[in-house]
């Protein structure tokens, strides 16, 4: 029961994605011109939603499901980090037209050449991890 | 039924997007994708080289579990609940794409130029696909965080380092989409 919860979240993701065509190079191509209000409305409701649920939580001291208090992890300080690093994905993000979840939704439904950026993703990663001394946070 | 196999309209997807990172939250967890592509690194035993894969993975094992669930999603709404009518995205946008040379959707998620199985027959695309995913595995890491984490987690606390990050992703994907990938194709 434990595990199946997460499945379960899991699982919705992964169809509503699909089915918002979130997962969609196509559609990622279309924001980044302009084209379609499409995603920047998927964005803008799901943080709106998040806001409101978070604040709500916040207010009414609401427990987690184990009863124990509500903790909203705290990004840690720094600039140069969140603009590089994020300029570098924006570049990767535009190029192959998914964002780490979606590489993992359209490897399930069966593209296989995905598995390339999965390959891509899990040596990026560890180049990150390789070079984190070096590099300006 | 012919809703469920059209394309969701955004405030319904929005909506739900956000209920899936409430849920995570009522789990006791957050809401962040790419910190797998960390997990999955950890688990081959790279720790054991380089520190930063140090940690224990098995306290991420619930997150793994979401992205089963995800890639069981996306397998039941490609085979199952899509239609010809997807992906209908901008005629202009499908006219720049057929200047770019890359086929228009036609219900398809994903162009075949760039992800049909015969790909894996051209070096270029095969490297543009790994040099992509090297750009978002070492991006997000290095931003510690992606869409989820920054976009919709971070943006959903009012926490400013996700602002910059989510301003990074699209200065870095509105140089891509505008001048680099025109350069490629």
């Amino acid at each position: 029961m434990k595990a199946l919860k997460y499945i379960v979240v899991g699982f919705v993701f992964g169809i509503v994605l699909t089915k918002s065509e979130a997962v969609s190079w196509y559609r990622i191509y279309e924001m980044f011109l302009f084209q379609s209000f499409h995603m920047y409305g998927i964005i803008m409701v799901a943080v709106v939603t998040g806001v409101i649920g978070i604040q709500i939580i916040k207010r009414r001291n609401i427990k987690d499901i184990k009863g124990l208090p509500i903790e909203i992890i705290t990004k840690e300080a720094g600039s140069t980090r969140f603009w590089v690093g994020g300029i570098f994905f924006g570049l990767g993000w535009a190029l192959v037209g998914s964002c780490p979840g979606p590489i993992f939704i359209l490897l399930g439904a069966g593209f296989l050449p995905i598995i390339l950026v999965l390959f891509g993703a899990l040596f990026g990663t560890f180049l990150y991890g390789l070079m984190k001394n070096k590099l300006p946070h | 039924m012919d809703i469920l196999f059209q394309t969701w309209p955004w405030y319904v997807s929005g909506f739900l997007i956000g209920i899936v990172m409430l849920s995570l939250i009522y789990f006791g967890k957050s809401f962040g994708m790419s910190s797998n592509l960390s997990t999955l690194c950890s688990m081959t035993g790279l720790g054991k080289k380089v520190s930063f894969f140090n940690f224990d993975w098995k306290a991420q094992r619930w997150n793994l579990l979401v992205v089963l669930g995800a890639m069981l999603g996306g397998f039941v709404a490609v085979h199952f609940m899509s239609d010809a009518s997807n992906v209908d995205i901008n005629p202009k946008t499908i006219a720049q794409l057929t200047q770019l040379g890359i086929d228009a959707p036609n219900g398809k998620l994903l162009p075949n130029t760039l992800f049909a199985n015969d790909i894996f027959q051209s070096p270029k695309k095969i490297l543009i696909l790994i040099f992509g995913g090297v750009l978002i595995g070492f991006g997000t890491r290095y931003a510690s965080g992606c869409t989820s984490g920054h976009a919709i987690y971070g943006l959903s606390s009012l926490q400013i380092p996700s602002l910059k990050a989510v301003i990074g992703f699209f200065i870095g994907g509105l140089i891509m989409a505008h001048f680099i990938l025109p350069l490629i194709f």
